[in-house]
């Protein structure tokens, strides 16, 4: 076998191991290949899955006065998506607008009751667990991926490496540029502290969803 | 918390956790699931090695703390944050109110800190009149119970869904569902508004990276990612045992961490934040971020070369999942702040004597939180170091004194044990069990009829037994142990037969005594010295290939715990070499020594089954050989469920803690029931003395027997 050839079937295999470690840590994935797929895919998320509902999770429960208030300043459904190329941030927003749904790049500490889908790209993907390497230095970023009801997160397959060692010097270069903040992400948030039931979403994301784009 | 002031109130508490149902409900469930998702986290690789690097990378960080702190210091401060340094709780909880002050912040927010449990900084800063609330969700509920953690990892795993949900209808003033998942929803709304308007902070700290001064916060919750985002003021507070030279060290322990803690191959968030990052509310919009370092207590057990492998603790909390006393009583009595086995420990250094004092002595040395540790340490052995320095510095018990005295001396020990058996005559019945408890030593013990000492002690029968064997294969030593000796010389009797069927020529040093494991376990650490020098002088001058003992936890004693009792000693170094390198447990000799075959045995397809004791399985590392034995001797075996969980027996421990003792006997007769099994074999005196017992009590007809003597009765005679 030529190594060239070796490369790409260890390359295949950390894709394929990708995509089934996510899987399992609850995450969808699916492979949309280009940006504009995985804009039509998230629109299509909004309109016709359970995401974009005007009242954001938990809203629809009993809470004390104060949980409600926050829960009221959600007046429509929005689309959070910072650190976009301006091209794409403009094809992603005429889309929304078309749609009816709010498309904001910045403003995230106004939206503290959460968006509906946050719209990021990842960095690194991890096979061995599935997980998501996000720089996110800005905080417009991390409340983006944090408050929202879905998390939409676009990785280039070439950023796929077998296991975290794979992803140990560009991390060392994430944090010895000064102020960094990285994140982990494997799967949606997640508790298990009453009564050991595995139950999604108690601070973070519903949903975690995965497209595989090839650049 | 446990607080009790006395050894009698803490076995109160003991009991009062037993009547816990839930509690035992829950934990039993725990137990079970966290065994088998641990073996699947870690399907892929090899344990032991992943865990050797933890130790070797911990060990080698401890090695260069002082360089590391400085490393992290220069790189954290050069990125913005203000690196403080705490020598105990008090000065920790003072820097952070301190900073709350100067930067004006009236609302908090945390995220799970242990070190800031440990601390108990809540107090300090509701006493300085800020607000205070947790964000984990486990945390969260027991904050507002006023509780403390009952689980390192899962804070309120005492608590039922209906507990929160009554929890909950106080909280928000309407009334909540019991519905788990709807629960979860109202903690994400409550706790959302909570996050918008604390103006500071708090988080611990998994990883503490020196080469690039991050830290590295891991969850489940994503409640870190909020903490360390929305306030203007981040605080994070971290023992200085959080250091690691690399981010590829901290990668090597999150590797194990949490598939030790939770099963998980990794946890959905880790954050790694370096410096102070963007803040949108800070001025110049840069967050005010404070790392805190804490020593209280670790750098002295940092310098001690037995305690300080405590350093490698990751705070898995896997050694309270596997630990049969904890899952007994839960957290909240098996720990002062920290829980489980490394609670016990910690709670002496941290908290000091009067938390560990009687919480040490609940220990029943089962050794299953050894056998999972994450950071390799040998914890049932620094909780005996434990206790014997509490010991030491208080002043001994009188019957742990007592007991000292006459072990000291074999031939007093041996007199008396020969006089115990006039002293039982009026209450023993002919069928080898005592009717009454006459032995004050034993006044707890009603839950398992207790045996007789027998008439003649094995030593007395030898001469007459001794077998002469031609053309001996191998040349043996036997070692009894005080119970095979002197209360069911038969098990001797047994082996003796069957190893001269294979040729085995074997000795007895009359001199030897009791191995000395139960004065270790009252931590009498110099008789029991003096005991195992005792026993190396009587084997010394024998002339033999192997030691075999009859008895799981003799073996793993004599093995593995004399090399360090006799360390001081260096001219004794190569004999104790000697010694414990001969030393072998009865089923390995037989299975990898003597390779018994099916043709030596008349197999009469018995359903019988196997109860593994601790210093077996995990003290020796046995699993196979006395199963593999039952197959071969024409048995039909069957595996019980829960074959290497303790059977309460615990030696000294079932005299202290019987209540404990007791459950955990019945937990594993049950299990033995359910295999259907006619015959329940072991390879330790002491479970079968325990077992038996307590079979016998529950007028069970299931036989209880030494593994040796199935396979002696089933020879085929020659
Ligand atoms: S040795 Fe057994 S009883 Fe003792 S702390 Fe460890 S697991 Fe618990
Ligand atoms: S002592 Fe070991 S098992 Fe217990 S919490 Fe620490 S690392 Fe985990």
């Amino acid at each position: 076998m030529t190594k060239s050839v070796e490369i790409l079937e260890s390359k295949q295999s950390d894709l394929d191991r990708f995509v089934e470690k996510a899987r399992a840590a609850a995450a969808v994935v699916t492979d949309v290949g280009t940006f504009q797929e995985a804009v039509s895919y998230t629109l299509n998320l909004c309109g016709s899955r359970g995401a974009c509902r005007l009242k954001v999770s938990g809203c629809e429960e009993p809470l004390s006065p104060n949980a409600e208030d926050l829960c009221e300043t959600k007046q429509g459904k929005i689309i959070a998506a910072p650190h976009l190329s301006s091209d794409q941030f403009e094809l992603l927003e005429s889309q929304c607008v078309e749609n009816g749904f709010g498309c904001i790049s910045s403003g995230m500490r106004s939206q503290l009751a959460g968006v509906d889908i946050g719209f990021t790209y990842g960095d690194i993907g991890i096979a061995e667990t599935g997980t998501l390497v996000l720089n996110c230095p800005g905080e417009e970023l991390r409340l983006a991926t944090m408050v929202c009801e879905y998390h939409v997160c676009l990785l280039a397959k070439s950023k796929i490496v077998k296991d975290a060692f794979a992803a140990e010097e560009q991390m060392r270069q994430f944090m010895n540029k000064g102020p960094n903040y990285t994140a982990f992400i494997t799967g949606p948030s997640r508790t298990a502290d009453i009564e050991r039931v595995l139950t999604i979403g108690v601070h973070g994301p519903l949903e975690l969803h995965i497209l595989l784009v090839e650049e | 918390m446990q607080e009790a002031k006395s050894l009698k109130n803490y076995r109160k508490e003991c009991r009062d956790s037993l009547g816990n149902d839930y509690l035992r409900k829950a934990l039993d469930a725990f137990a079970v699931a966290y065994r088998k998702s641990r073996a699947n986290a870690f399907a892929e690789f090899d344990v032991e090695e992943l865990i050797g690097d933890v130790v070797a990378m911990k060990d080698d960080a401890l090695q260069q703390l002082d360089a590391l702190y400085d490393q992290f210091k220069e790189k954290a401060e050069g990125a913005g944050v203000t690196v403080h340094y705490a020598k105990d709780a008090a000065e920790a909880n003072a820097i952070i109110s301190r900073i709350a002050k100067e930067t004006d912040c009236k609302k908090v927010i945390k995220s799970k800190s242990m070190t800031a449990e440990e601390t108990l900084l809540n107090h300090v800063l509701e006493d300085d009149g800020l607000e205070v609330t947790e964000s984990d969700l486990g945390e969260w509920i027991i904050q507002l119970r006023h509780e403390g953690p009952s689980h390192m990892v899962m804070p309120a795993i005492h608590l039922s869904r209906y507990q929160v949900q009554d929890l909950f209808s106080d909280v928000t003033g309407t009334r909540q569902t019991d519905d788990i998942e709807k629960l979860v929803k109202v903690a994400r709304r409550e706790l959302r508004q909570k996050f918008a308007e604390a103006d500071m902070g708090i988080s611990g700290a998994n990883f503490a990276v020196a080469e690039t001064g991050t830290i590295g916060i891991v969850t489940n919750e994503g409640n870190a990612r909020l903490v360390t985002t929305l306030p203007r003021v981040h605080v994070a507070l971290m023992g200085i045992d959080k250091l690691v030279p690399t981010i590829g060290d901290a990668l090597r322990i999150l590797k194990v961490l949490t598939r030790n803690a939770t099963a998980q191959a990794i946890t959905s968030y880790v954050t790694w934040v370096t410096g102070a990052n963007e803040c949108e509310t800070s001025p110049g919009r840069k967050k005010d971020i404070h790392f805190v370092f804490l020593d209280n207590g670790r750098r002295e057990m940092a310098a001690d070369p037995l305690f300080s492998q405590v350093f490698r603790c990751v705070r898995c909390g896997a050694c309270a999942n596997v630990c049969p006393v904890y899952r007994l009583v839960g957290g909240h009595t098996m720990g002062h702040i920290y829980i489980g086995a490394i609670g016990l420990i910690l709670s002496y250094f941290y908290h000091g004597p009067d938390s560990a004092r009687n919480l040490v002595q609940n220990c029943i040395n089962c050794e299953a939180c050894k056998d999972i540790c994450a950071g390799g340490i040998d914890l049932p052995r620094l909780i005996k170091a434990v206790h014997a320095r509490i010991q030491d510095e208080e002043g001994h018990p009188i019957p742990s004194l007592l007991l000292g005295m006459i072990m000291k001396n074999r031939k007093l020990f041996h007199t008396l044990l020969r006089t115990a058996k006039w002293a039982q005559k009026p209450v023993a019945g002919d069928d080898g069990f005592m009717r009454h408890l006459p032995m004050i030593f034993f006044k707890d013990h009603d839950f398992k009829a207790l045996p007789t000492v027998a008439e003649k002690p094995f030593r007395d029968l030898w001469p007459k037994l001794k077998p002469a064997i031609k053309n001996p294969r191998y040349r043996v030593g036997l070692f009894s142990g005080c119970v095979q000796d002197f209360v069911y010389p038969e098990q001797m009797v047994a082996a003796v037969e069957l190893f001269a069927d294979h040729d085995v020529e074997m000795s007895f040093p009359m001199k030897q005594s009791c191995c000395g494991l139960p004065l270790q376990m009252m931590a009498e650490m110099k008789t029991s010295r003096d005991v195992a020098l005792q026993n190396l002088r009587a084997f010394e001058k024998e002339n033999v290939d192997y030691i075999v003992t009859l008895c799981a936890s003799c073996a793993s004693h004599l093995k593995h715990n004399y090399p360090e009792l006799l360390k001081d000693d260096l001219k004794l170094k190569d004999k104790v070499a000697a010694f414990t390198s001969k030393v072998i447990d009865m089923s390995s000799f037989v299975h990898d020594v003597l390779q018994v075959r099916a043709e030596d045995f008349q197999g009469d397809g018995k359903k019988v089954t196997f109860h593994a004791p601790c210093h077996l399985c995990r003290g020796l590392g046995v699993h196979d050989a006395p199963r593999n034995l039952m197959k071969t001797a024409g048995m039909d075996y069957q595996e019980a469920a829960e074959a290497e969980v303790c059977c309460g027996f615990g030696g000294t421990y079932s005299a202290k803690f019987p209540e404990l003792s007791r459950q955990l006997l019945e937990k594993k007769l049950d299990n033995v029931e359910a295999t259907g099994a006619d015959i329940l074999f072991t390879d330790c005196p002491g479970c079968v003395m325990q077992l038996r017992g307590g079979m016998k009590k529950r007028g069970s007809t299931i036989e209880v027997k030494h593994t040796v003597e199935g396979l002696a009765e089933r020879r085929k005679k020659k």
